[in-house]
């Protein structure tokens, strides 16, 4: 709030800024707003006083970089035994139409002990360059390998985006090496678009448990690094094109890393909610762990997978892999059935891009409802036993 | 040994509301809360100190009100807090957070082996700082941490949790480990705790303690900028909705899924 000013002089009492502020950081004195210790010079309200009376005097930091220097659009590639990650192939897609955006080449990193088939489809899915640096020390991800090499290629490269999955690995990725590289990272994004004036990446995100929408810039720094979930951006259809391979050296040694993999114990063979093409799930409204079966049921009449809100996975009815939410996965199913959920923002969250939802819940004034196609006031302990009897 | 858990005190995002009329966040009295991730941090923290001796210190960087969750710490068992403060800190974004946090834990006696942090703060939601904190010490990096054990001399075993399984590394000390949820049930605070959390005085730094350079802390130091907020409107659907008995609300269903094609691949 160091910076926010409000001109008493100008203030005409409209409260429109009291009314956009995400922080409670504004209210009347009198016949004037004033803003209290809970500003965070977000900048909010300075568009939306009508007589122009916020002045926010951002510091600008200085970054001290050449942005002109930094050209290109990257997409850290993520991969696992020998296959691209499905993230980073839709982030090919998108970091397509930043760079066209931008008129820059898109150019894909990876960083791996052997890189057979692995290019290729990354040209395939629209990357003009790939740049590889090929070390047995990569065999897996590693934080102090990928953040040492990754630099040093960044640095040499210097592209003005990079964008990340916001996986665990990427995320662990991204946060050590936005901070080794000094510059801005935006986690979670769920819209990416180009300011052609500055040059700018718009990055669009969920705040505040999902309450808010936040766009957010880097201004003053280079590269601009973003991560986004899976299933946010759609993946391209591959094609039969190629681009160049540009290999490049590291100066990475063994004693350069600091954890060592004994083991990796892969989770239930294949299960991965986010894969589905149909979801059940179920929440609170269903009551007890034993009547969680029928969710099951359902879910096996339709040849869907079994997903729970977080209240019936804290009540322990169901494991922490079929949780879909903000803390849970995100997933993009074509149909998606919510039973017994209210639709709480941060389950929205997890679930709201499914191309058609079902809702069956007792309230009638549940949020949910706002956001099906198909929604049902009623009881799912006896609903759902008559649908799976109309669908055989 | 001497463990350090990074807390941060956040709004208590369960308990918001949006006021459907004017479609914006109802503010009156929005309560704060720690971070719940960070419980665990703690709680991993405490288990360390219970079984190999030594001690926890908590710190948080915010306003003056944070004091609040570092009181809540001494009640839970921490041994020493710690509140960075200073209107030279605010509007920090996580580069900016995590240096200052750094810097402090830099300063801190007997020099700690271990930084814990909860995997994210719920109204952030990065999951950047504790990274962030790793890569200005220059220490081991463990994120996801679903099991954390000690292991030879300056050593840990560390099960991190990725989404298609988990890895079980050895990780050198000294470390930050940003740890999930559920890898422990969170301590309730003890009565003595309660009465330590209330007669504790709670020492302060500001940047005349840490002697930073003011154009990398707070606003100043961050390089990612707020520059539009809205409150995300519909998505809201004209979708259909029956309040028919049961029977015929799954015929109606049924002939939806049908009509729309959605059962076909």
């Amino acid at each position: 709030m160091a910076y926010l000013r409000i001109s008493e002089r100008l203030c005409i009492g409209c409260t429109e800024c009291i009314t956009v502020c995400p922080f409670a950081a504004l209210e009347m004195d009198g016949d004037v707003a004033k803003v209290n210790d809970l500003c965070t010079d977000c900048g909010a309200c300075v568009e939306s006083c009508p007589v122009e009376a916020i002045v926010l005097d951002r510091p600008e930091s200085s970054g001290g970089m050449e942005l002109d220097d930094y050209r290109g659009v990257w997409v850290a590639v993520e991969h696992f035994d020998g296959e691209v990650s499905h993230v980073s192939l839709e982030l090919l897609g998108k970091g397509r139409e930043l760079a066209n955006e931008l008129e820059v080449p898109l150019s894909a990193l990876l960083l791996s002990n052997t890189s057979d088939g692995l290019v290729d489809d990354l040209f395939a899915h629209g990357a003009d360059n790939v740049h590889l640096v090929e070390n047995p020390l990569f065999d897996h991800y590693n934080t102090d390998g990928y953040v040492k090499s990754a630099a040093e290629i960044i640095e040499k490269y210097k592209p003005e985006v990079i964008l990340f999955g916001a996986t665990n690995n990427g995320r662990d990725f991204a946060g050590a090496l936005a901070t080794r590289l000094g510059t801005g990272l935006t986690a979670d994004c769920t819209g990416l678009s180009i300011d052609r004036e500055h040059r700018r990446l718009l990055q669009t995100r969920p705040a505040f448990g999902g309450n808010i929408m936040a766009t957010i810039i880097c201004p003053k720094h280079r590269p601009q690094m973003a991560t986004v979930r899976a299933k946010v951006f759609p993946a391209p259809e591959p094609t039969k094109r190629k681009g160049k391979l540009i290999k490049s050296e590291t100066t990475l040694i063994k004693d350069d890393l600091r954890t060592f993999l004994r083991e990796f114990i892969a989770t239930e063979a294949g299960f991965n909610i986010a894969d589905a093409k149909i979801i059940v799930s179920g929440g609170r409204g269903v009551g007890k762990p034993e009547k969680f079966k029928i969710i099951y049921d359902l879910a096996e009449a339709l040849g869907g997978a079994v997903g729970a809100s977080r209240a019936a996975v804290d009540a322990e009815w169901i494991d922490y892999p079929h949780q879909v939410g903000q803390t849970g996965r995100t997933v993009r199913p074509k149909l998606y059935i919510a039973c017994g959920i209210s639709g709480a923002i941060q389950h929205l969250a997890g679930m709201k891009t499914a191309e058609y939802i079902v809702a069956i819940n007792k309230d009638a004034s549940a949020p949910i409802f706002d956001y099906a196609h198909f929604g049902i006031v009623g009881d799912l302990h006896e609903v759902i036993p008559e649908l799976i009897r109309q669908l055989k | 040994m001497h463990n350090v858990v990074c807390i941060k005190q956040v709004p208590d995002i369960a308990n918001v509301r949006i006021d459907p009329k004017s479609n914006t966040l109802m503010r009156e009295g929005i309560p704060s809360t720690t971070n719940p991730f960070d419980l665990y941090a703690l709680e991993a923290a405490l288990n360390l100190r219970d079984e190999h001796g030594g001690k926890v210190t908590v710190i948080t960087m915010g306003p003056p009100q944070a004091e609040q969750v570092l009181r809540a710490a001494v009640a839970m068992g921490a041994d020493e807090v710690l509140l960075l403060s200073d209107r030279a800190f605010a509007g920090a974004d996580t580069l900016a957070t995590s240096f200052v946090l750094a810097r402090a834990i830099e300063k801190l006696e007997p020099r700690p082996e271990l930084v814990f942090t909860g995997k994210q703060a719920v109204d952030g939601d990065t999951g950047q700082v504790g990274p962030g904190i790793a890569r200005r010490l220059d220490w081991t990096q463990l994120t996801y941490a679903y099991r954390i054990g000690k292991s030879s001399k300056g050593k840990i075993e560390v099960e991190r949790l990725l989404e298609n399984g988990r890895e079980l590394l050895t990780a050198e000390l000294p470390a930050v480990v940003s740890v999930v949820k559920d890898l422990n049930a969170p301590r309730l605070p003890s009565l003595r705790g309660l009465r330590r959390s209330r007669k504790i005085e709670i020492p302060v730094w500001g940047n005349n303690e840490l002697g930073l350079d003011p154009e990398e802390v707070g606003l100043a130091g961050s390089p990612t900028q707020v520059v539009k907020i809205t409150t995300p409107t519909s998505e809201l659907g004209d979708g259909e909705l029956t309040e028919a008995p049961p029977k015929e609300a799954a015929t109606l269903l049924a002939k939806w899924l049908d009509d729309n094609k959605v059962l076909q691949s």
